[in-house]
């Protein structure tokens, strides 16, 4: 038997902390009970000089501090943002919600069972969600708390703060989705999630480190330029009118995105990488808005034609930065309200997390595309016939628009009505699985994350989908799995990839509108093209 | 020890525990509005709870009146709060150990209560034993016999099973702290003291009843009556002026993780109060030292929020 890991043992410095063998993996069900029908497994490989201690897989890649001296004052700004994160001019954000945390846990083990990652991975300790929220909490109550150095350790175990405990941390807050589901089963109401959002938050507005895809290629890149895709407003009304030009072509309707509308009802705001990775999403929804009569428009205002907002998940001031000026490209273009495309980090952040940051005139209304679209394919003002969509559908509830905001059954309603044979996921609604992509790692890759995203943290969703289908798992029964969010799309898509499930078991992926969309009989049957994928 | 010195530690016991409440309240409240941070299912969403759903499911949810359930959250927090729910559907075997534990609590809690009713009863001049002429007398006693014989059993038994599971159990190994073992064991020493002390020497109460009765009238000098019921006193004393210190206050801090952020969906409308709070805390000075924030504990929350990024 494995010798189980200990919180205080994230502070030895050892080659690795765990290893991550997929041989402790959880089985799935078939055709996955074959081991040849399974992706292998890709090795870690890395120079010496990138910090790599804590598993086989690496998400931030922090080089390793080239003196005793850098190691030290790395620790010491650890310490001073810690301090920051329990005062409330530096963390009102999350000061109250935080300290109850740290205060309260029982250490009843609960959680664990929730956690799709921890369950995933074989129950691998340092995945457990109290694992690391009992590491922070060490250091909490042992460096920050009066007489912590005795009472630390006789109310919560010992730990050392060392630069290995400092790097393993660092990598260890990427190692959990933040989709709360932990959270829900503590009888207390302990957020271990919370956790996961604060260290973070910790090692971006204190020492500068995140991973390179949430900061440097994602918002600030949408900050500076526009979009996390690198799309300045230029190039991404160029591509709608590709868009607009291919859905007119496909549908039969003539398509004409308006853009920068003074007055309309509507501001559309899309997650762009939809314009580049999954075009016929906001194509979708420019058919269904000119066929409903909608007044809309996007904003070619920088960054207002992307709605993504990665500081939701590690940095509270590039969240509102990226939030404020969604809201002003709204108030510019006097809108009557926001609707926010198939996002659900996008939905979340700017519907309730920015709702406490945007006040006076910013405070532009806002909805989600979930209930926009309910209220359009119910008003009668689409023509629409649901044998068109006579194919297996079952639907991943996004943790940020379900779980995290209570958008549950409008999606639902448009499934009933428009898809025969759309079947639950089990569990479904707020209780679902994240798709494993979550707080970001949808569009994490680099060394093997993306390979850890497939076996791990995406595994239990690849089980829920599997077994949602298990009536026909044949490929030749095309089945559609409808994820009405683009980062859930971008996880869901390196699955089905790695796992070859098109091929395997006939399985496609795509957005709500464009079941929407496909039903509509003023629109030339087949817009879902079953071949692309 | 003294009468005397047991009913200072009482009293003292009494006051450390309404003060570390009241401040660990007041520590709580006193923290400004933060970000929401909502989880679903919210108990007030009225029809919407059983599922989960929020008034974000309706079209224009910013133009509709806001339902607000108070019936939901009373449906939502008292099988929580007396049956452990979430504990029941997440973690059945350690319900089984942790439900009688928390409920013989609340049953000794309401012990102690009838304890004082029965003592402000006898100084009313109602005597409060079997077969009297005084209904309430007669029915003080019995409840206050049933409370603490059952309180006192289910609790213990609690106690017991929480500590055989930390102590045994692989799955908390490692997250057990030598404060967990020390404070389930010092609720099992003072339990089974008062289970014996209840076999043995107090079967109805009157001798706890007399001393809370010299507690009341702070007849200080007035004798316990039996040196275990004085040590009974003197370790359920100690306790309660120990709970609020420790994180098993969580027996009221549990209001707040629901009231105050799981279930804390209230928006933020132009000219309101949350607005106001929202304001006042964007103007907080910040320090943090990452070069993206450029904070110099000059510029405020919001001076870094609204300032443009380096191209
Ligand atoms: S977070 Fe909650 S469920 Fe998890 S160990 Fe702590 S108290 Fe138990
Ligand atoms: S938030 Fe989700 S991924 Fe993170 S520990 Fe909890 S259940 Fe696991």
């Amino acid at each position: 038997m494995k010798k189980k890991i200990k919180v205080e043992d994230i502070s030895r410095p050892t080659e690795k902390l765990t290893r991550t063998d997929p041989k402790d993996f959880k089985p799935l069900p078939p055709p996955y009970d074959k081991p040849e029908n399974l992706p292998p497994w890709v090795p870690l490989k890395v120079s010496d000089d990138i910090e790599s201690s804590l598993d086989d897989t690496i998400a931030v890649a922090v080089p390793k501090p080239k003196t005793k001296e850098e190691e030290q004052e790395l620790v010491r700004k650890f310490l001073s943002g810690l301090e920051k994160l329990f005062t409330k001019e530096n963390n009102w954000t999350f000061l109250q919600l935080l300290t109850l945390t740290m205060e309260h846990c029982a250490k009843c083990q609960t959680c664990s069972d929730a956690c799709h990652i921890f369950e995933a991975s074989g129950r691998n300790e340092v995945y457990r969600p109290s694992y690391r929220s009992e590491v922070l909490r060490r250091i909490y109550h042992k460096y920050l708390k009066p007489g912590g150095k005795f009472f630390g350790k006789w109310k919560h175990g010992d730990i050392d703060l060392n630069w290995t405990t400092v790097a393993r941390l660092i990598e260890l807050s990427y190692r959990c989705n933040i989709c709360r589901r932990c959270a829900q089963t503590c009888p207390i109401g302990v957020d271990n999630a919370l956790v996961t959002h604060e260290l973070r938050k910790l090692f971006s507005q204190e020492m500068g480190i995140a991973a390179r895809e949430l900061h440097e290629k994602g918002s600030m890149l949408q900050l500076r330029v526009g979009s996390s895709t690198g799309m300045n407003p230029l190039v991404v009304k160029d591509n709608m009118d590709f868009i607009d030009e291919d859905m007119s072509e496909k549908t039969g309707m003539t398509i004409k995105t308006p853009w920068d509308k003074e007055g309309a009802d509507v501001l559309l705001i899309h997650n762009a990488g939809e314009i580049m990775a999954w075009p016929e999403n906001p194509g979708a929804f420019a058919v269904v808005l000119e066929a409903a009569g909608v007044s809309w428009t996007l904003s070619s205002d920088i960054p207002a034609y992307d709605g993504i907002n990665y500081g939701l998940w590690y940095d509270d001031f590039q969240l509102a930065r990226v939030a404020i000026k969604h809201a002003q490209a709204a108030k510019k273009l006097g809108v009557k309200k926001i609707v926010v495309g198939e996002c659900g980090h996008s939905t979340k952040s700017l519907m309730v997390i920015a709702d406490r940051v945007l006040t006076g005139d910013l405070n532009v209304p806002r909805e989600s595309a979930m209930t926009f679209l309910e209220d359009l394919v119910f008003s009668g003002k689409l023509k629409l016939d649901p044998s068109r969509n006579d194919f297996p559908v079952t639907l991943h509830d996004p943790c940020n628009m379900v779980r995290l905001m209570g958008i549950v059954e409008p999606q639902r309603r448009i499934l009933r009505h428009l898809c025969p044979k759309f079947r639950e996921m089990e569990p479904h609604g707020v209780h679902n699985y994240c798709c494993g992509g979550g707080s970001g790692f949808a569009i994490m890759s680099g060394y093997n994350f993306q390979s850890w995203r497939n076996h791990v943290s995406g595994r239990k969703k690849l089980e829920q989908v599997l077994n949602a289908f298990q009536d026909d798992l044949s490929p030749e029964t095309h089945k559609y799995l409808c994820a009405p969010c683009s980062n859930c799309k971008g996880q869901l898509r390196d699955i089905l990839f790695a796992y070859d499930a098109w091929e395997k078991c006939g399985i496609l992926y795509g957005g709500l509108v464009e079941l929407i969309v496909n039903a509509m009989t003023d629109v030339k049957p087949g817009f879902i093209e079953w071949e692309w994928h | 020890m003294s009468s005397a010195l047991l009913h200072v530690v009482t009293y003292a016991a009494f006051i450390v525990f309404v003060v570390a409440v009241a401040v660990r309240i007041y520590k709580i409240q006193s923290m400004p509005v933060h970000l929401r941070w909502d989880l679903y299912p919210v108990a007030h969403e009225g029809k919407r709870s059983h599922y989960g759903g929020s008034y974000f499911e309706e079209l224009d949810w910013w133009k509709k009146p806001r339902e607000f359930s108070w019936i939901g959250e009373l449906r939502g927090m008292l099988p929580e709060m007396l049956f452990i729910k979430a504990l029941w559907e997440n973690n059945r075997p350690l319900w089984y150990r942790s439900f009688p534990f928390h409920f013989g609590l609340y049953i000794l809690i309401g012990w102690v209560g009838l304890l004082v009713v029965g003592a402000i009863a006898q100084i009313a001049g109602i005597p409060v034993e079997a077969g009297t002429g005084s209904i309430v007398g007669v029915a003080i006693h019995y409840l206050t016999v049933l409370a603490g014989a059952f309180g006192l059993i289910l609790a213990t038994i609690g106690a017991a099973l929480l500590l055989h599971r930390r102590l045994t159990d692989p799955e908390v190994e490692g997250y057990t702290s030598p404060a967990h073992i020390f404070n389930l064991a010092a609720f099992l020493g003072a339990l089974l003291v008062g289970f014996l002390t209840y076999i043995l020497v107090d079967p109805t109460f009157a001798l706890a009843r007399g001393y809370v009765q010299s507690l009341i009238v702070f007849n200080v000098s007035a004798p316990v009556g039996s040196s275990a019921v004085a040590l009974e006193f003197l370790l359920f004393s100690l306790l309660l002026a120990y709970v609020p210190l420790t994180h098993m206050s969580h027996f009221f801090t549990k209001y707040f993780f629901y009231h105050k952020i799981r279930w804390d969906d209230e928006p933020n409308f132009r000219g309101s109060r949350l607005e106001k709070e929202i304001t006042e805390a964007i103007g907080y000075p910040v320090t943090w030292a990452a070069p993206h924030l450029k904070a110099d504990g000059k510029k405020n929350w919001a001076d870094i929020a609204t300032e443009e990024v380096d191209k």
